[in-house]
């Protein structure tokens, strides 16, 4: 049986996500309800509004669930609302968070929209750069002992893993290359 | 703009990428720094600034501009969430203060007071994306030819009547189905009939939907308009006065961002539409006359 691999259904850039699971042939379910959390091998956390999002899953009973499952070790690829709602905590602002990541985040770090950005980037684990694009992204401000940088623009951590969850800045899911979708779920990355 | 340390800002990719990151969320209008914390306290995916909701600007009449440059940065100031705003269609002098303030999206909208009766706004030099109305598919082309990254319905603003708006993505969705079934030649022939490039006819024909995103706007009232237009294949949904002119803005705000991301559970609609007060008086669009239908602006 393929993995089965949800996505956090709330709100965000699901249906890219779903493309770049589908290029990996991977079976993929939305999750809006508690219930839709069970028997999953993986959960994409994907872009959107971290506070929408939060407050979403807070409304419907989501957030001790998801809290549950990310403290269970549940593999967790999150892309930048998704890092936000995955880190320890925020530099700013009092938005539900789910925790799970080691780390303090910093929302909208780069600047706003017209400070986004796209660019190539060195990945640990990948043999060729990477082509990152920026939204109104967040960076990394700490990082926990047991958290691994895997990318960084300029000295500002914008990949970073701790055991099954990876969290980036960035979309991977905005362009045609699966590699770190595929390097999420085959467990690497380091 | 290419930076030396190889980061390149306002692309294609990177103005359309934020449109994506607004998918399956509700753009609330805000006049002042309170909405708009009420408005994002909802959940709100951005929210756009005006000076006045359209219902006001339809009952007040006038000469409807671009925000006050402070009212705008006031709204910028007192929430996290992407802050949009309107420039009236061709001001593209007005576009450009937008940028300067470093709004996230500039919309240049037929609810405004056109400044321009041939041109709309040539939008590839800016850095800043814009989104734009559209009524059918020719229209949402020629304003992604002219370098829009995100399209959206030209409902009739203000008036709390959401049948344009259906009217409009239903003549797109047909007109995209229409598309896939041509030959080249027919193709073609479209492409000219709509004043646009047969390269965007053939994407658009080969990805069986428009390569942005594509929101509902204008007429939408209640959690139940909201749903319908996520139904109907929209990315998403504008509120204007439908939140605030409604008699209990924080319920009604949370109630339409609810039923947006539940759009195809009606059990969920009817438990965030309970209790919800009176939404905003609507305004039959049989009564409008011409002068003041405002999809009618643009072309």
């Amino acid at each position: 049986m393929p993995p089965a691999i949800g996505v956090l259904a709330l709100q965000g850039d699901v249906r890219e996500h779903r493309v770049a699971l589908d290029r990996l042939g991977v079976s993929y379910r939305p999750v809006r309800r508690p219930e839709e959390l069970e028997g999953l091998d993986g959960l994409v956390i994907p872009g959107g509004e971290s506070t929408t999002i939060g407050r979403l899953a807070e409304r419907f009973g989501l957030l001790n669930p998801l809290r549950a499952a990310l403290a269970d070790g549940l593999p967790t690829l999150a892309t930048c609302a998704g890092m936000i709602l995955v880190a320890g905590a925020i530099v700013e602002g009092d938005q539900p968070l789910l925790g799970g990541l080691d780390v303090v985040v910093r929302r909208n770090a780069f600047g706003r929209q017209n400070e986004s950005f796209e660019m190539d980037l060195d990945v640990k684990g990948l043999d060729r750069p990477f082509h990152g694009v920026f939204i109104r992204a967040p960076w990394v401000e700490k990082v926990g002992s047991e958290v691994e940088v895997l990318a960084r623009v300029g000295d500002r951590p914008v990949m970073v893993r701790s055991g099954r969850i990876v969290a980036l800045s960035f979309h991977p899911e905005l362009t045609d290359d699966s590699r770190i979708h595929r390097l999420w779920m085959e467990g690497g990355g380091g | 703009m290419d930076q030396s340390n190889g980061m390149k800002t306002g692309t294609e990719l990177v103005k359309r990428g934020l449109a994506d990151m607004l998918k399956g969320g509700v753009i609330m209008d805000v006049v002042d720094a309170e909405q708009a914390r009420i408005a994002e306290d909802a959940g709100a995916v951005a929210v756009m600034a005006l000076e006045r909701v359209p219902a006001d600007i339809r009952k007040d009449g006038g000469v409807a501009r671009m925000a006050n440059p402070a009212k705008v940065t006031e709204i910028m100031g007192a929430v996290t969430v992407p802050v949009m705003a309107k420039c009236r269609i061709g001001h593209f002098l007005e576009a450009r203060v937008l940028e300067e303030l470093g709004v996230d999206y500039i919309d240049e909208s037929e609810v405004l007071t056109p400044a321009d009766e041939e041109n709309h706004v040539d939008k590839w030099p800016f850095t800043t994306p814009f989104v734009c109305g559209a009524r059918d598919l020719g229209e949402g082309l020629r304003r992604l030819s002219e370098g829009a990254a995100m399209i959206r319905t030209k409902g009739e603003a203000g008036t709390g009547n959401v049948v344009e708006a259906v009217r409009h993505i239903r003549a797109i969705t047909s007109q995209m189905e229409a598309l896939a079934d041509m030959t080249d030649e027919e193709q073609a022939d479209q492409a000219r009939k709509m004043r646009v490039p047969v390269e965007l006819v053939k994407e658009v024909a080969s990805l069986g939907r428009l390569p942005v995103v594509n929101f509902a706007a204008g007429g939408i009232a209640t959690p139940s308009d909201a749903a319908l237009m996520m139904a109907l294949g929209c990315d998403g949904v504008f509120v204007g006065s439908g939140i605030f002119k409604s008699s209990q803005p924080a319920a009604y705000a949370a109630a339409i961002v609810e039923a947006t991301t539940f759009w195809d559970s009606p059990g969920v609609v009817a438990k965030v539409s309970r209790g919800l007060g009176e939404p905003m008086r609507g305004k039959e669009i049989g009564t409008l006359e011409p002068a003041e239908r405002l999809a009618a602006r643009g072309w």
